[in-house]
């Protein structure tokens, strides 16, 4: 039987419901929060500041550093060990080389832009929330960027193909394939492709046309956001 | 053909379309790709004839000559001090351009700064790496004794210092305390204990309200006081581009 239906009876390419918000943690330089369905990310940035430790600076330009948190208690009960884990350092790598194509530190050599993010609630699509969040936490903080970067994951449950996977869909028995895609907001630009379980070329093909298609939709979120923060200023 | 897609004071984040075509030119946080003028920040658009910039409504502050910064003594060199900038870098005081009294060589520096102290200073060089110089040789520019320091977003300074430091003149009259706002986002408030407090509440509202306009008639008729027309030749702070607008 194949997957025609959704499990929460969403279109093949709907998105869960999302939201945006901007400066949720007034002591960094830069916040915000991003929330599909029931996973929620929050990003923090601070900087640029001094490099610590001192040989990782680049005399050339800034960089960026992420960290990734899920909290001990953001999964289904069974409580997640802080710290870094190989899985949460793999994902911080992959959100420095998502999000590191569009920012500009060449002004801020020998200094670093740190990224925190913290996830107190998870159902699958973590990495997308999180870089989603991260690129409006770093707009936030007012560093200079040539462009936004927005991520949602697609997939294949049982040869359909879907946008914006929950943890049941991940883990629907038949094949499955999770594909999380980060773009750039304006040239839908690929800065994180990654894939698990198995896909066919041809759905891979549609999955990625899908992804482009719907990426506009959490750029509309971020940008809302952003531009909220600074809504009331008088014409 | 050219053609402007945004207005003046619209905000536009990060990759947003400003305008088409090259009869426009780039300013300050935007960019070129393709005869296209993107913005490159959070902030708001202003379009002076062909220039197209934005104004950036956070952001880190970016050290440039001559801007007065509040600084903080953080270590003692060879001959002068490393100072913390409140940014990435530090800077560095010479004792040359501390004071004008004779140092022997081999003195004890404390004596002059010490570890811990604030200090008015101006910056005298940047290089492309970011490295500072600062100075204290110049009127004005001394060592912050007394009073409290605070810290704002380096991009309200020009609002809170106000047109012509119309809004300084204000808090001033109003509490009888000297303020001097560092272009690094530090301020420097000194007076009475309730004039103080009185005060920084004063400059955590302006920074929380910086966007709104006509601030300082509003913070006068909150405060109590007259409004007071600054002639030019007698401004106590330098006017500050961007300031209220």
């Amino acid at each position: 039987m194949a997957y025609t239906e959704r499990l929460d009876g969403r279109k093949a390419n709907g998105l869960r419901e999302m939201s945006g918000k901007v400066g949720v943690i007034p002591n960094a330089d830069g916040s915000a929060e991003f929330r599909t369905g029931k996973t929620w990310a929050i990003a923090a940035v601070y900087g640029p500041r001094e490099v610590l430790p001192r040989f990782m600076a680049n005399p050339k330009k800034g960089f960026i550093r992420c960290q990734y948190t899920m909290m001990p208690f953001s999964g289904t009960g069974e409580r997640i060990r802080p710290g870094r884990s190989r899985r949460a350092q793999e994902i911080a790598m992959v959100m420095d080389k998502a999000l590191e194509p569009v920012v500009d530190l060449t002004a801020f050599p020998n200094s670093v832009v740190d990224i925190f993010v913290e996830l107190p609630q998870t159902d699958a699509g973590t990495r997308c929330a999180a870089i989603t969040a991260a690129a409006m936490a770093l707009a936030d903080a007012g560093i200079p960027m040539r462009d936004m970067v927005c991520s949602v994951s697609v997939g294949t449950v049982d040869g359909t193909v879907v946008a914006d996977l929950t943890y049941n869909e991940e883990a629907f028995d038949g094949h499955v394939s999770d594909i999380p895609v980060a773009m750039t907001a304006r040239n839908k630009e690929i800065t994180l492709l990654q894939m698990d379980g198995h896909v066919k070329k041809e759905e891979l093909k549609i999955a990625l046309e899908m992804a482009r298609d719907v990426m506009s939709k959490i750029f509309d979120v971020q940008k809302k956001a952003l531009v909220a923060k600074f809504a009331e200023v008088p014409q | 053909m050219s053609n402007i897609v945004v207005e003046n004071r619209d905000i536009v984040i990060p990759g947003d379309l400003l305008a088409e075509g090259m009869d426009y030119i780039p300013g300050d946080f935007t960019f070129r790709e393709d005869e296209k003028i993107f913005s490159k920040v959070l902030g708001m658009v202003s379009v002076s004839g062909r220039v197209l910039k934005v104004t950036a409504l956070s952001g880190p502050y970016l050290p440039k000559i001559g801007d007065k910064i509040i600084a903080k003594v953080t270590d003692v060199l060879m001959s002068g001090w490393r100072v913390d900038t409140n940014t990435a870098y530090t800077a560095v005081l010479n004792v040359r351009d501390a004071t004008t009294r004779f140092v022997r060589k081999g003195e004890d520096l404390t004596g002059i700064l010490d570890i811990g102290d604030f200090l008015v200073c101006k910056i005298s060089n940047v290089t492309s790496q970011n490295l500072i110089d600062v100075t204290m040789k110049e009127p004005g520019l001394k060592k912050v004794e007394g009073g409290r320091i605070m810290r704002i977003n380096c991009n309200k300074v020009p609002r809170v210092i106000g047109k012509k430091a119309s809004m300084i003149q204000l808090i001033k009259d109003a509490t009888g305390v000297e303020i001097t706002v560092g272009q690094n986002g530090l301020v420097w408030l000194r007076g009475s204990a309730e004039g103080e407090l009185k005060a920084q509440e004063v400059v955590r509202m302006i920074e929380q309200r910086a966007h709104e306009s006509g601030l300082t008639d509003k913070l006068s008729k909150f405060l109590g006081v007259p409004k007071r027309e600054i002639a030019p030749d007698t401004v106590p702070e330098p006017v500050v581009e961007g300031g209220e607008q």
